[in-house]
């Protein structure tokens, strides 16, 4: 196994140099550029002294963005990927954390940091894309690496109100794709439709297999996934075979009934995580492309993309939900009770995992990283630090794992993660808010914030738009004249969940 | 025409979607809106939206969705 993710493309780009790499349907760019501009960013980089720090990438959805990534591994930094529809508040609490040495931007991203209080050295990628490459500057870097270095820095909701930012190295990166790559068949000839931002670590899952096998993805647009049929369609003119997916993306083309007139013929693996997969919903699917192999994928960002997958091999009953299956090879998952025991066997257990995919932990935050990277609690004899995901799981009676809830108030909505408590906390900095308290309505998949203070509902969501990014902003805004409490004061969230139940039926109704 | 606008208004209470021909282009509705908006009409006008009808065309504006409601409630 290679000891950094540009061995990858080292490999591959002398031997498919013309072919397609990474294209979003507009601008495409073969192996060959990729491979030089990373080189020439990683020769600027490196030129100006960058070494070892974190480098914000700040740039659209674009194939570029996906080359400063590797050329800010070339120059032995890791980076930072940014969300460009980020409201500012958000990016100055995560520059916050994080220090940027610099920036590397297009010129959408540059005009927005221009309103930013940043003060490093911010780059446009078109300028810095043609520096002369400096093999021997890149050669140094090189011998100085090794796997257990950081490749990046994702940022993921956190429930103080500030951004976690999770640290992985190559090693468990070139470990992930490596196994990934195995078990969902990748090859030379994938063409892979790339739905998530670059802004996650689930983008791995096309990144690299694309560089390991000279293989292609395809960008999706963003828009597209709102527009079913101009989505099949893309998917279509491309050939694309190979789909990793958000749930709430895959659904959408099947609830809208879009299978009638349009099927993604071409595709042979689909992929699916994030959420549970409506049965329904999966069954549609299923029907349409009866050749394509199903596979749901399980796992936090902190264990370095997925952690478990289940190849769908069955019908389900209704009540049942999809298998987050068994691990991949080489990382466990243990489940832990309350009192740190594995339960006995059919019980219910916090999902621990450990291995080489477990990443570094939290940037600059030693406490957060202390409360769920943790010393193996079912030894102390040397150290092991495994993660806890706060998820809870169970066997079923044939041995696989199966989602069963989250033991604190993190959801997901629409693919994305979020931590009400982030929500609240940020509610809560608004002038004219007293109280604020988020539930999440699982049946109509809306996050209902509730609040007691002066202010309009429309006023507050105006304050929240500059604060939240867009999956984040409460799709329902309803203010109290005063929040239930709990005997112990605490805010009741059990009786709003009720509370919001009842309104939804009530307006179904009316 | 209003109980349309109260449909998009209660997505995004601080839109004035009465002058709005940008709904898509400048991002106002995003992926989760068109899908509330499909089970809203549906529940509200009684008409189902074809997939091909979801383009960008037909969500622009609130006078484009209400033009494609009625023209599909004629159908």
């Amino acid at each position: 196994m290679p000891n950094h993710v540009l061995a990858y493309l080292e490999r591959t780009a002398p031997r498919v140099p013309d072919k397609v790499a990474f294209s979003n349907g507009t601008d495409a760019l073969t192996f060959r550029e990729v491979h030089d501009q990373s080189r020439a960013i990683g020769s600027f980089l490196a030129g100006r002294g960058f070494h070892r720090q974190p480098v914000a990438v700040f740039m659209n959805k674009h194939p570029k963005a996906i080359v400063a990534f590797l050329g800010v591994a070339a120059a032995g930094c890791f980076y930072a990927p940014i969300d460009e529809e980020m409201p500012a508040f958000r990016i100055e609490l995560i520059f916050g954390t994080l220090s940027p040495a610099a920036v590397i931007c297009d010129a959408r991203g540059k005009a927005a940091l221009e309103k930013l209080a940043f003060a490093g050295e911010v780059f446009l990628y078109d300028e810095i894309r043609s520096t002369p490459v400096d093999d021997a500057a890149l050669a140094a870097v090189r011998a100085r690496h090794v796997d257990t270095d950081p490749l990046y820095v994702v940022f993921t909701s956190g429930s103080t109100g500030v951004p976690k930012g999770v640290v992985a190295c190559h090693r468990s990166v070139i470990e992930y794709v490596e196994v990934l790559s195995e078990t969902l068949g990748f090859s030379e000839e994938t063409v892979f439709g790339m739905q998530v931002p670059l802004y996650f670590d689930a983008c791995l899952k096309e990144i690299f297999p694309t560089l390991m096998f000279g293989a292609t993805t395809y960008l999706v647009p963003k828009n597209l996934f709102m527009f079913p049929v101009k989505l099949v369609e893309f998917l279509d003119r491309y050939r694309v075979n190979t789909v990793c997916w958000v749930v709430s993306a895959l659904t959408m083309i099947s609830a809208f009934g879009t299978f009638e007139k349009a099927v993604p013929e071409t595709l042979t693996t689909v992929a699916f995580g994030s959420e549970v997969f409506p049965l329904r919903q999966l069954d549609l699917w299923r029907k349409a492309l009866p050749r394509a192999k199903f596979t749901n994928l399980y796992g936090p960002t902190e264990a370095t993309g997925m952690t478990c997958f289940y190849h769908v091999d069955r019908e389900f009953g209704e009540g049942e939900s999809v298998p987050i299956g068994r691990p991949f090879p080489n990382r466990e998952v243990i489940l832990l009770d309350d009192d740190d025991k594995v339960p006995a066997p059919g019980g219910i257990g916090e999902i621990c995992v450990r291995g080489t995919s477990v990443t570094l932990g939290y940037y600059r935050s030693p406490d957060r990283t202390a409360a769920s990277f943790v010393q193996n609690p079912l030894h102390a004899d040397y150290p092991e630090t495994i993660y806890r995901t706060g998820d809870l799981g169970r066997y079923n009676e044939r041995g696989e794992l199966l989602f069963v809830s989250r033991k604190d108030y993190q959801i997901k909505h629409m693919g994305h993660r979020i931590e009400l408590g982030e929500i609240e906390a940020d509610v809560q900095l608004v002038d004219g808010v007293r109280l604020a308290c988020c539930v999440y309505d699982k049946e109509s998949e809306r996050i209902v914030l509730y609040y007691v203070g002066e202010i309009a509902p429309a006023d507050l969501l105006v304050e929240l738009r500059a604060r939240l990014p867009r999956y984040m902003l409460p799709n329902a805004v309803e203010p109290l004249d005063a929040l239930p409490l709990t005997a112990n004061a605490k805010i009741d969230r059990v009786s709003l969940m009720t509370y919001t139940e009842r309104k939804r039926k009530e307006s179904r109704n009316g | 025409m209003d109980e349309l606008l109260r449909i998009l208004t209660k997505l995004h209470p601080d839109v004035d979607f009465t002058g709005r021909a940008d709904l898509i282009d400048a991002g106002v509705l995003d992926s989760f809106d068109i899908i509330s908006l499909v089970a809203e009409v549906d529940s509200v006008f009684d008409v189902r939206i074809p997939a091909e009808e979801i383009v960008p065309e037909n969500f622009n504006s609130a006078v484009a969705l209400y033009a494609m409601i009625q023209r599909l409630a004629d159908e």
